[in-house]
């Protein structure tokens, strides 16, 4: 299956490499970086690669391109799903996932990589697992280590992978028992110029942090799951219960997992909490233009929106910009011609506003499209679909826990058309 | 002789392991400079750490070679080094060693074998986790002179105990496959044996490696078919996907097409609509006979809720099976969820919007009520948007096009000049796919062609040029304004597409083709190679249609063209000039050359390059790529006609057989066909309504039904060794259970030995060692022997007429593995029917019972014979219900002897002794006898025993000692009985059991029948 692994930054360097089966070449990286070069932009690079000899599949992300090299047939997302996963184990593990992190925990990555492949087939990918195998980091713990020379693996032999339940190990014990969830709904939306909305959906995510002794099992309901139209579960989930009921019955993994994501039945309509009003205009003749932009609350359900933020890609073709906000900041970056307008919470009473010109270089022509803004947006205590968790009962072992729900609703691939 | 300089300043002197351990980060860092000088001297001051005692100055050094090896430096040179420490104790300094041994055995292979001794030992650890690891880096090692000990080390490891070790010799499987092929035949033994495997942990990776090294023996998966769909749902998510997509392929070779009878939903094919109405009318009766085999709909089912996985490989993987193997109204389960993995990675969208791309060019509908999903955002990457705009294009119909229409015309604008072009040949296939917009598209395109930007116009040029072939009548005028803006196109595709169409359809502008000649003929020499090649096209068609005008200029182009720099050039030039220019030389085909040059040409298709993607499996790397990856394994057409269908059927999971009775009338036996056996080999059901001498053949047949009114028969089913259970069935069998086995097991692997498989199956998950064992131990056998005596339950006096006598069968009980099996012969004696005979209150003492079914009607003399199974909970209480038929109702009870609470059981003389020193003190009961003359040898205190008690025979090596053992029906306690023969026919009855109630009541049975003559 895989055969091996290079990370790899942006600018091309090659800082790690592990090979499952025989070792490759790094030299076979250079379709690789011929396809980089061509590419415009990191995220244009095409995720599959037809070498002579090998196939590269590879992923960006985090500023870092993960490359795996595959010699037989194998299904990409197959190996995609396997290296975002070790994306993810990093960043569970030391909190970031970066090329400095990386460099700086070069063994334990390697050693981590060792035990997530054999021979090139997913071993351990659960994370329960592997961090019974190889202790994360913590500075507590390093301190310890250097001065007892104590080390980070782990000298108990696990049994997390020879149990059915191999996404949580045994024994683990809390004095306070916990249990969070955050329902996260994200707005997904185009706009058109006059504001109508061309297309809108809602997806949201359960994701839990769960500290409870012992075994414990869990089943968590909801008001009105008939919201709720195409679902994926944690493998703990039990599927038969959830089509038959209509309740997620589970034993959690231990710490911070995602339970599920759902995706609302699209025949709800979506309730857009703001809207933008725009103009932007480039003179025919003579080389500027004008941008105004206005922010205002529309569905939002009573509450507030808050950390809005209007990002535009302007066109290449633009020399300066001269605008003044009514609050907030914005931020220009003429390399990449990226305006970032942060506005924070939004005063109905007094709308936020972006106005001023824009110079274009000389003799460049009027620029064909006027750029799309992209939204960003978070409003508290509301799930936007409406969606709410009716109660979470425990089974298996004696003690209370202390339950909690948030709701958040975030703006998602949020666009409005210029 | 150190090197002297900065970088040294991180290493002091082995001796402070103190400050090494701190100043372990950033030599780290340093050490991953590549500085060549420095760098052996380092070497050499690691090999000083490695030969240090100290563990935690080894280790500081193991981890500095580490991170050489991960940042793709060379270490080899320290193998001699590193290898003296594989047998260290200290767990994390072994782990690294091992690291580097994998990494670098391949290279130093004399030295690597100084370690094999360490694993060969550790392969043998009490500690599963020992033996997986040791087998794991042994079988990494790439050394081909260890292969003979790879091998045997993994043939013990298939056999381990610890389903964890098994799992790990299956990936070692593909390991020593790679190193050495010829091997080949070892290896398929192993993998015949661990595809048996119960445990979830094994079954991804035996099949990996079953699809590694045997693809083709498609024969081995044959039993553990079932097994594998019904395991999926828990088997670990990376290995759902390889079991997957081997039983895609597996289903097409074994089951019939599902979609020859529905092709009325194949939308795409209208002429495939007719037909099958007429077919219909012709052969109806064939078409309704297509029936999907239970397997094939019990793999559909199984993997229906993979569909809801987190892992997108996972419901990729389904996808697929559902588009290859569903019949095609069922393949719309799988939109959701593929449209819902388009909110995944980016990576994740490219291979799905592939995969969407090439489905929906054959069924839109699937995906058409999710258009709006695959709308173009700007800041998707570049190959998202295009393959986005290849669904949408494959989406489009008379229906929605003006609103995808709509959406293009935003699309065109965009900043992304690639992805307008790709907008508008989008455009165009839309405008030839549906002809009521091809009008309005070619004008929006002729507005285009002012657009500022070049790529677009030449793209808006290429495309007109294949939208005016397709109806070159009526559009003149727009090739007059493409001449027009001719000057300032500078794409040369677009620029040859111009020539073309002027050359083509010169005869309509008879007024500008000559002086766009003109305009080439000046600009010839600065012209690209394809631009040329339309001039000189252009100026031989414009010759033999207006040669006075141009008869000059098609010679002063074709002068430049001979001796152009580019052969090609030249070549068409020497070959146009022969075709149109008369000369003596010319040949026949100068005639010719108007119909060659201005034959009418065909209209180019505008088609998806997705259009014949789906010869490659969907899903695969091959499918991705678009050509054969090597590996590629080819789904075969579905057959003509299934192979045997019972190549299947599992008959040794257990000793136990099953075997079913039929015992109604016609028409019931055809309504079981209908639900049970229609994908049987069973052919011969009708014969076993009528007469009880059919019992042989149909014993013979697969199916193993039988016929049972004939009680003497008890003999014969004593040789067979298997003999028959009793099972009746309702001719309204409403029985969801009955379904449902029937539906998963086609009918012959029965629930018992599923309960029995499925509990054994988890106790060697959970536990590792000794419970595990003598689970495995009690593998359920066939009763030695069956007792014909009858007792009478309800006498036909007190029936008043009705007669029932019972028997134990001493079979498992279909319904529930803790039940005892009881039959009951039913016997009119009166001269009227009786009618609903049936069981009524149970009373009080609340034995759990599984009724049998109504008998609706009994006539005069006749007599039937049905099955109960009671949960007497390991006692010798009697089991007290009322019988009853229409009219009254009886008391009776069942009194079971206590050797009927058994189930025989298998086990080696070993694991007897074994599980006997376990069962000492109170659990043992034991009693001296005088043994009846007769009895003194092996075979008739074999039958007195198990005359007495369902109990098996457990192989002995001494003459004198006889062993049995069993265990209970409700609580699975093991029963151990050892007759030992002292001198003068005294005898030692011992039994051991931990049912202290049952023992001294089995022991007294047992006594009696052994003394009595």
């Amino acid at each position: 299956m895989i055969n091996s692994l290079f990370l790899i930054n942006p600018s091309g360097e090659m800082f790690l490499e592990k090979h499952w089966k025989s070792v490759v070449s790094r030299s076979v990286c250079d379709y690789f970086l011929e396809a980089k070069e061509k590419a415009l932009e990191p995220e244009d690079v095409p995720p599959v690669i037809h070498t002579p000899h090998h196939y590269l599949i590879s992923i960006y992300r985090d500023k870092l391109f993960f490359l795996s090299v595959i010699q037989t047939e194998v299904p990409p997302l197959f190996v995609i799903e396997f290296l975002h996963r070790v994306a993810e184990m990093i960043q569970d593990y030391f909190g970031e996932c970066s090329e400095t992190v990386v460099k700086d925990h070069m063994v334990m990555v390697y050693e981590l990589l060792e035990e997530m492949l054999d021979n090139g087939f997913p071993l351990a990918t659960e994370s329960n697992v592997l961090k019974e195998m190889i202790r994360p980091p913590t500075i507590l713990r390093s301190v310890v280590n250097t001065l007892t020379g104590t080390s980070n693996v782990g000298d108990t032999l696990l049994t997390g992978q020879l149990s059915t339940i191999p996404w949580r190990r045994a024994g683990v014990r809390y004095t306070n028992n916990e249990a969070y969830f955050d329902v996260v709904e994200e707005i997904d939306a185009i706009l058109d110029q006059s504001g109508t909305t061309v297309f809108a959906e809602i997806q949201g995510v359960v994701e839990a942090c769960v500290k409870l002794s012992g075994m414990p099992d869990l089943t968590l309901s909801f008001m009105n799951p008939r919201l709720l139209d195409d679902v994926s579960f944690h493998p703990c989930v039990r599927y038969k219960l959830w089509e038959s009921e209509r309740v997620l019955s589970f034993i959690p993994p231990d710490g911070n997992f995602t339970l599920m994501t759902y995706h609302v039945n699209a025949q709800n309509l979506v309730a857009i909490p703001v809207y933008v009003k725009q103009s932007i205009s480039f003179f025919e003749c003579g080389s500027d233009g004008r941008l105004d932009v206005t922010v205002g609350p529309k569905q939002t359900m009573g509450k507030t929106v808050e950390g809005v933020m209007v990002t535009v890609h302007l066109p290449k073709t633009i020399l300066s910009i001269n605008l003044t906000a009514t609050q907030g900041s914005y931020t220009y970056d003429n390399g990449t011609k990226l305006l970032v307008w942060d506005i924070g919470k939004l005063n109905p009473q007094k709308l936020p506003n972006l106005r001023g010109s824009l110079s274009l270089q000389a003799g460049a022509p009027k620029p064909e499209e006027n750029p799309s803004l992209n939204i960003d947006l978070k409003i508290q205590q509301l799930a936007i679909s409406g969606l709410k968790v009716n109660r979470l009962d425990m089974f298996g072992e004696k003690y209370k826990p202390f339950k909690g729900v948030k709701y958040i609703t975030k703006a998602g691939k949020f666009q409005v058309r210029t | 002789n150190r090197a002297p300089g900065p970088a040294w300043l991180g290493y002091s002197s082995p001796g402070s392991s103190l400050s090494l351990s701190l100043s372990n980060r950033t030599s780290l860092i340093d050490s991953t400079c590549s500085d060549l000088f420095l760098l052996s001297t380092r070497n050499d001051d690691l090999k000083e750490m490695l030969e240090s005692n100290k563990d935690s100055l080894k280790l500081d050094a193991m981890k500095r070679i580490i991170a050489l090896i991960a940042t793709g430096k060379n270490a080899s040179e320290l193998f001699p080094a590193v290898v003296k420490n594989v047998a260290s104790k200290n767990i994390e300094l072994k782990k690294l060693v091992y690291v580097y041994l994998v990494r670098y055995a391949e290279e130093q292979q004399d030295l690597a074998l100084l370690s094999i001794s360490t694993f060969q030992r550790a392969l043998k650890d009490p500690n599963q986790l020992i033996r997986a690891s040791a087998l794991r880096v042994l079988s990494s090692i790439r050394v081909p002179i260890i292969v003979p000990i790879m091998m045997l080390a993994i043939k013990e490891a298939a056999s381990d105990m610890s389903p964890y070790v098994r799992k790990t010799s299956a990936h070692a499987i593909q390991k020593l496959y790679s190193l050495d092929p010829d091997q080949k035949e070892h290896l398929i033994e192993v993998i015949d044996k661990l595809l048996k495997d119960k445990s979830t942990l094994v079954a991804g990776s035996v099949v990996m490696a079953f699809e590694e090294v045997c693809p083709d023996r498609i024969d081995l998966i044959h039993k553990n078919y079932r097994k594998l769909c019904n395991l999926l749902v828990d088997v670990e998510e990376w290995g759902q996907v390889v079991i997957i997509t081997m039983l895609t392929r597996y289903a097409r070779t074994q089951f019939t097409s599902p979609w020859k009878e529905d092709g009325l939903f194949d939308e795409n094919s209208e002429t495939a609509f007719y037909e099958s109405d007429e077919k219909k009318t012709k052969n109806g009766d064939e078409k309704k006979s297509y029936m999907m085999d239970p397997d094939h709909r019990l793999l559909l089912r199984n993997t229906k809720p993979l569909l809801q996985s987190r892992n997108t490989a996972v419901v990729v993987s389904v996808a697929q099976l559902y588009w290859h193997l569903a019949p095609k109204h069922e393949v719309g389960v799988i939109t959701k969820s593929l449209v819902r993995l388009l909110r995944s990675h980016r990576e994740v969208q490219y291979v799905v919007l592939q995969n969407i791309a090439t489905m929906s060019i054959q069924r839109k509908g699937m995906f058409e009520p999710y258009m709006k999903s695959f709308y173009v955002r700007s800041t998707d990457a570049t190959h998202i948007k295009s393959l986005k705009l290849e669904i949408l294009t494959s989406l489009a119909n008379e229906a929605n096009i003006s609103t995808i229409l709509r959406e293009f015309q935003t699309y065109v604008k965009s900043q992304d000049k690639q992805f307008a072009a790709g907008t508008i040949q989008a455009i165009g296939r839309c405008a030839t796919n549906i002809s009521e917009v091809t009008d309005t598209c070619l004008q929006g395109l002729v507005l285009l062609l002012s657009n500022r930007d070049e790529t677009v116009v030449a793209e808006s040029v290429v495309v007109i040029k294949k939208l005016l072939q397709t109806q070159p009548t009526q559009h003149s005028d727009i090739i007059k304004h493409m001449a027009k803006l001719f000057d300032n196109i500078a794409v040369p595709m677009a620029r040859a597409s111009i020539l073309w169409l002027m050359g083509e359809y010169c005869e309509r502008v008879p007024q500008i083709a000559p002086d766009v000649l003109r305009k080439m003929a000046k600009s010839f020499t600065s012209e690209e190679d394809i631009v040329k090649l339309q001039t000189v096209n252009l100026a031989a068609k414009l010759y033999l249609t207006n040669s006075k005008q141009t008869k000059l200029l098609t010679q002063y182009i074709l002068n430049l063209g001979k001796y152009d720099q580019n052969y090609d050039i030249r070549d068409r030039t020497r070959f146009i000039r022969q075709l149109i220019v008369p000369n003596e030389k010319s040949g026949a085909l100068g005639k010719y050359a108007r119909r060659i040059l201005l034959a009418p040409k065909p209209a180019p298709v505008l088609e998806s390059t997705y259009k014949d993607r789906d010869r490659y499996q969907l899903g695969t790397l091959s499918h991705t790529i678009n050509t054969k990856a090597s590996g590629y394994l080819e789904l075969s057409d579905w057959p003509a006609v299934a192979p045997d269908q019972s190549v299947r059927n599992v008959e040794v999971i257990e000793p136990v057989m099953i075997h079913l009775y039929f015992y109604y009338p016609c028409p019931l036996i055809t309504q079981m066909k209908l639900c049970v056996l229609e994908s049987s080999s069973e052919a011969e059901s009708d014969e076993e309504k009528s007469s009880s001498q059919s019992s042989e053949e149909s014993d013979k047949s697969s199916s193993q039904s039988e016929k049972s009114s004939s009680e003497s028969d008890s003999e014969q089913k004593k040789t067979t060794k298997k003999p028959p259970q009793k099972k009746t069935v309702k001719p309204t069998a409403k029985d969801r259970y009955y379904n449902e086995l029937f539906n998963t097991y086609g009918y012959t692997v029965l629930s018992q030995s599923k309960c029995l498989s499925r509990s054994l199956f988890s106790l060697c998950i959970l536990t590792p060692c000794p419970l595990s064992c003598a689970a495995a131990l009690l593998q359920v056998s066939g009763p030695a022997f069956v007792p014909e005596k009858r007792h009478d339950l309800l006498h036909r006096m007190t029936g008043k007429g009705l007669s029932a006598q019972y028997q134990f069968p001493r079979q498992p009980c279909l319904y529930q593995p803790t039940m005892v099996s009881v039959q009951i012969s039913l016997t009119n004696t009166t001269d009227h029917p009786l009618e609903q005979i049936h069981i009524g209150d149970r009373g009080p003492t609340g034995l759990d019972m599984h009724c049998f079914n109504t008998v609706e009607c009994l006539l005069p003399e006749a007599s039937v014979t049905v099955s109960l199974g009671v949960d007497f909970n390991d006692s010798t209480q009697a089991a007290n219900f009322q019988l009853c038929t229409k009219e009254d109702q009886f008391s009776v009870s069942i009194q079971p002897a206590v050797g009927e609470l058994f189930l025989p059981a298998t086990m080696t003389e070993q694991d007897f002794r074994k599980e006997q020193g376990k069962l000492l003190g109170m659990n043992e009961s034991s009693a001296t006898i005088t043994m009846a003359a007769e009895n003194t040898t092996r075979q008739p205190i074999s039958r007195q025993v198990a005359t007495v008690a369902n109990l098996g025979v457990v192989p002995s090596g001494q003459d004198n000692i006889h062993r049995f053992a069993g265990k209970t029906a409700s609580s699975g306690a093991v029963v151990l009985v050892t007759v030992e023969l002292r001198e003068s026919s005294a005898a030692l009855i011992t039994i051991n059991t931990e049912k202290s109630v049952m023992g001294p009541m089995l022991l007294r049975d047992l006594k009696r029948a052994l003394t009595r003559a």
